[in-house]
């Protein structure tokens, strides 16, 4: 595109700019939205940031090389989601990838399946993972995002992505499997 | 943990993420693994249980609308009024004098009640469908597999026909959403191309099929039908969209 801003701000971004960001970026706000909300485990707070995200990204868009749009949105909600955890629940980000707090329980797939079907159950135990744990269940599961897009997305490598996609649906299903566990949840 | 498959591989092997040679390696030892026969049982019905509890939240309409007013996108979708119609327009226009781009016509399709659906955002919905992994939530070119699988989804049934023998096979449905409603995606092949025919109900009364419009490679024509309002989408021929509308009709 043939843009010749002088600035930074989304103010000199000209029309055609903007119909670009809303051909290329605005279609994904659904991704975002989603993201924002597992992320911070609420709705009010993840229409917050995604607003601000979209903004940012709206900002930034001048430096959107005209790769994977969606990728490239969901690392700008990503890390404001994180900057908003840092500011407002830090503690949440201190829980990291503790991986033996819990003795293994093999996960019978039969149990699974029953406490699946309950999607309150399901989604209180995704939110009793770590937030590091949890956005790899979500990009992969719910956003269909590729190991190479949630690589991108998280700014880790590939092979980091694998491991903890491993490790993050070995924890799910113990959550699952184990409910009387999870009234703690940010101890897990 | 003791089975040095049962780790990363296992997972990248469900989520089809290993390499051809890789993929049959860990098959043959599946066959003969009851650690990791057990183990990827789990994780699929995982994957299942997640997949069943739709737990995808998607973006309020007030969210889109407030986002769309803070870049002064100008959004079609914000209002059927004449007034966003208009604002449409301008914007249209300030693009086309931008651009230099010739466009004769921004339709801008009315359906149910004020919301109403621009071009733009049916060609967003079909260029988002192409992704990987987002044409079709059922897939399958069974009529009577698509139809059913739509039923308590959406408050009304869209019309779902086969035409392989006319030359546009069925691919499968989906959920999309265009103007803030939901909408259903009937997807259709046409050669190596992908067509997808948005369906939503109206309370307006039957059109022919409009002639075609055109925007950025892909076209799409528009009609309404026994209550139904129609947009079929692609990259193929204006003549091809015809043709399928043709048989949407008959």
């Amino acid at each position: 595109m043939s843009t010749t801003g002088q600035g930074k701000g989304w103010d000199v971004l000209d029309s055609q700019d903007r119909a670009r960001f809303e051909q290329l970026v605005l279609p994904h706000l659904d991704a975002a939205f989603n993201l924002s909300r597992w992320l911070l485990r609420n709705r009010s707070d993840a229409e917050d940031v995604a607003q601000e995200a979209l903004l940012r990204a709206f900002r930034f868009f001048r430096g959107f090389n005209g790769g994977d749009a969606r990728a490239w949105l969901l690392q700008i909600v990503r890390n404001t989601c994180y900057t908003w955890l840092e500011k407002n629940r830090q503690v949440e980000l201190m829980t990291e990838f503790d991986e033996d707090l819990h003795q293994q329980s093999a996960a019978n797939p039969e149990t699974l399946a029953i406490a699946g079907d309950d999607r309150e159950r399901l989604a209180r135990a995704l939110e009793t993972l770590p937030v590091r744990f949890r956005e790899v269940i979500i990009l992969r599961e719910l956003e269909g995002c590729s190991y190479k897009e949630i690589a991108s997305i998280t700014s880790v490598p590939i092979g980091t992505v694998m491991s903890a996609l491993a490790r993050a649906r070995q924890r799910l299903q113990r959550a699952l499997t184990q409910p009387a566990q999870q009234e703690a949840p940010h101890e897990l | 943990m003791s089975c040095d498959f049962s780790g990363t591989i296992l997972h990248a092997y469900l989520d089809g993420e290993l390499d051809a040679v890789r993929a049959a390696e860990f098959e043959r030892h599946l066959e003969t693994c009851r650690e990791c026969t057990a183990t990827l049982g789990a994780a699929e019905s995982l994957r299942s249980s997640l997949q069943r509890a739709q737990l995808y939240e998607t973006a309020p309409p007030e969210l889109r609308k407030k986002i769309r007013t803070e870049l002064k996108i100008s959004a079609a979708s914000t209002g059927g009024s004449s007034v966003a119609a208009w604002r449409w327009l301008a914007a249209a226009a300030a693009i086309l004098l931008v651009t230099g781009v010739a466009w004769f016509a921004v339709p801008h399709f009315r359906s149910m009640g004020p919301e109403s659906v621009t071009s733009a955002e049916v060609i967003d919905a079909h260029i988002r469908s192409l992704q990987a992994g987002h044409l079709t939530d059922v897939a399958s070119t069974d009529q009577h597999t698509v139809k059913p699988w739509f039923d308590g989804k959406l408050d009304f049934i869209p019309p779902v026909h086969d035409f392989t023998d006319e030359g546009f096979p069925l691919i499968g449905g989906r959920l999309d959403v265009l103007g803030e409603r939901n909408v259903a995606a009937l997807v259709y092949g046409r050669r190596k191309h992908f067509i997808n025919v948005f369906v939503w109900p109206t309370k307006d009364s039957d059109t022919p099929i409009h002639p075609p419009g055109s925007r950025q490679g892909y076209q799409w024509v528009h009609w309404r039908h026994q209550g139904m309002e129609f947009c079929a989408v692609s990259d193929v021929s204006a003549q091809d969209l015809h043709e399928l509308a043709q048989l949407f009709l008959q």
